[in-house]
């Protein structure tokens, strides 16, 4: 629990951070480290507040009106507090990327879709986009199936290649931590497999928070595992740890009621 | 088989032997019935009228093309059906029709969208929520008031930029008229801008889109479809606009192309005939049923165009 001990630089650091859904307390002062280049997931039973908690780190709260944080979320190096209403969400989102619960192309082609945030973002010369949009289909893994067809419409695609569309469009911005909100619950289980294969590569660059409902998946996936309920983070640890020997007995009950 | 028995009885057990149950289920399977047959005669009333309108549309026209060539209908240019020297050039009435809706349509279409756009997705709850029961008033105000304004408002101003304007314009009237059918634009491509959903929305801002970037690359895109029915229903309303260009257009056929002409369009002439005391069965009255029909074929034609165009660009989430 102790970040400092840790091996790993610090990327993100919720302090103290609660949120508000107008009256409404969602999440109750979070203490939490995102640690560099690793994998951290948030399980717990529906309504905790994991969805919550991730959405604060690219201010998406903000979209609608009566939502309230208090406390911080610092982002390294730059020390920035992302919740600060000095701080642009639109800049905030400019170096945090997301990828949703059901796969949300937009109704455009193929390579306009990952080239969108390069575009937003002011970027005209063809050639960076050509090549940025065909780095980042590799790097989502889709660039095989795709490269024959990129002005076909986004839609034609199946779910878990508009998935993958989704993971190339977020990567093309080269964003510092990618949020996953229940990457794989609308997918079969191959590309459930193919994601949760593409996110253990992504980590080498990029640092990855994740929500799931699905716990072995939080075990396969990632090194670390945050335990919710609530809105309290009840647990916080190394994934190995969590699951073989959690310290609560509210963490111990949620995983052994699922997983036997 | 036991009386109460509900199941030996479903499956058809002689009459008389039906359960209580049964027999109240069969008293409203018969109301049932009724409601049913009066809804459809309801809606038989609406289909029938269509019917009976084209019917008598294409009867009396037939009359009338036995006396005018087709060919000479579609391709003379001059339209003077009430002189002794009378020539049915329909291009006359469409060019008039074409050019005041051209007018109408580059307002509404534009300024529709963009209120459209604001409401749907800049404005807050509050602004929506008087905005739009205003806008839809203007919808609501009978289109002679418009036809007056036009006249007597519209057309003066716009002299004083455009001294040589005639004091009976294509252009006043589509102006005018394009100011009428901006709410039935906006409303309509607000509705299908709502409709997109907000997952598309929180997709766009989480990749650092402004607002203006989220509406115009990714929710107007994604409600093409609905835009284009909306721009659809505004056409087919230009086109069919009787009053405004009846009042503010002048009632001279006039072939051009030129909205700084007076001219008619296929409604205003007929009201003209309509309102005068042409014999019935003569040619010139004829004239208003195969004027009729050209506009219901163009109405018709638009309303296919807008079919097919929903299904092209079909939203997909």
């Amino acid at each position: 629990m102790n970040p400092n001990q840790h091996p790993y630089p610090v990327k993100a650091e919720a302090r103290k951070l609660n949120f508000f859904y107008g009256l409404v307390q969602a999440l109750k002062a979070i203490d939490m480290p995102l640690y560099e280049r690793q994998v951290t997931a948030l399980i717990g039973p529906s309504g905790c507040g994991k969805s919550t908690f991730l959405r604060c780190f690219n201010r998406m709260h903000d979209l609608y009106p009566g939502n309230r944080y208090e406390g911080e979320i610092v982002f390294h190096p730059d020390n920035t507090n992302l919740l600060s209403t000095e701080v642009d969400p639109i800049e905030v989102r400019m170096r945090i990327g997301m990828v949703f619960q059901k796969p949300n192309p937009f109704p455009k082609s193929i390579f306009e879709n990952v080239a969108y945030g390069l575009r937003v973002r002011g970027e005209r010369n063809r050639r960076v986009l050509d090549d940025k949009v065909e780095q980042s289909l590799k790097d989502a893994a889709l660039w095989n199936e795709v490269k024959d067809r990129l002005k076909d419409m986004a839609f034609n695609l199946s779910g878990g290649q508009q998935q993958r569309l989704c993971i190339a469009r977020a990567l093309a911005t080269d964003p510092e931590l990618l949020l996953f909100d229940e990457p794989t619950s609308a997918l079969d289980p191959i590309a459930t497999a193919s994601i949760e294969e593409l996110m253990h590569d992504l980590k080498k660059r990029v640092t990855i928070l994740i929500v799931t409902h699905n716990m072995q998946q939080a075990a396969r996936i990632s090194d670390h595992t945050a335990y919710m309920y609530l809105g309290d983070l009840i647990e916080f640890g190394k994934t190995d740890e969590i699951f073989i020997k959690p310290r609560d007995k509210r963490t111990e009950d949620y995983i052994t009621g699922r997983l036997s | 088989m036991t009386e109460n028995s509900v199941t030996d009885n479903s499956w058809g057990g002689p009459a008389g032997r039906v359960s209580p149950r049964l027999a109240k289920n069969a008293l409203r399977n018969w109301r049932e019935r009724l409601i049913e047959g009066l809804l459809f005669c309801m809606a038989a009333v609406s289909v029938l009228t269509t019917l009976g309108i084209v019917y008598v549309l294409v009867k009396e026209s037939i009359i009338f093309f036995q006396h005018v060539r087709i060919v000479d209908f579609l391709t003379d240019t001059r339209w003077t059906p009430l002189f002794d020297d009378a020539h049915y050039g329909i291009l006359v009435l469409i060019s008039g029709t074409l050019v005041s809706s051209a007018v109408a349509l580059a307002v509404a279409i534009p300024v529709g969208t963009i209120i459209a756009i604001y409401l749907s997705e800049f404005a807050t709850a509050r602004v929506r929520e008087v905005a739009k029961p205003i806008l839809e008033v203007l919808g609501g105000i009978p289109t002679i008031v418009f036809g007056y304004f036009a006249l007597m408002v519209v057309t003066p101003l716009l002299q004083r930029v455009l001294p040589e304007l005639p004091g009976f314009s294509l252009l006043s009237a589509g102006l005018v008229m394009g100011v009428m059918i901006v709410p039935y634009v906006s409303s309509l491509s607000e509705d299908a801008m709502r409709a997109v959903p907000m997952s598309l929305r929180e997709g766009a801002y989480a990749m650092g889109s402004t607002r203006l970037q989220v509406a115009l690359k990714v929710v107007v895109p994604a409600a093409t479809s609905g835009l284009a029915a909306s721009y659809i229903l505004g056409i087919s309303r230009a086109v069919g606009e009787t009053m405004i260009v009846a009042v503010a257009a002048g009632m001279q056929p006039n072939l051009t192309f030129n909205p700084m002409e007076p001219a008619a369009t296929i409604t205003s002439f007929i009201v003209q005939v309509a309102l005068g005391d042409l014999p019935h069965g003569s040619i010139g009255y004829l004239t208003i049923f195969a004027a009729g029909l050209t506009l219901l074929l163009i109405t018709l034609t638009l309303n296919v165009i807008g079919l097919w165009m929903r299904k092209k660009y079909r939203e997909h989430y």
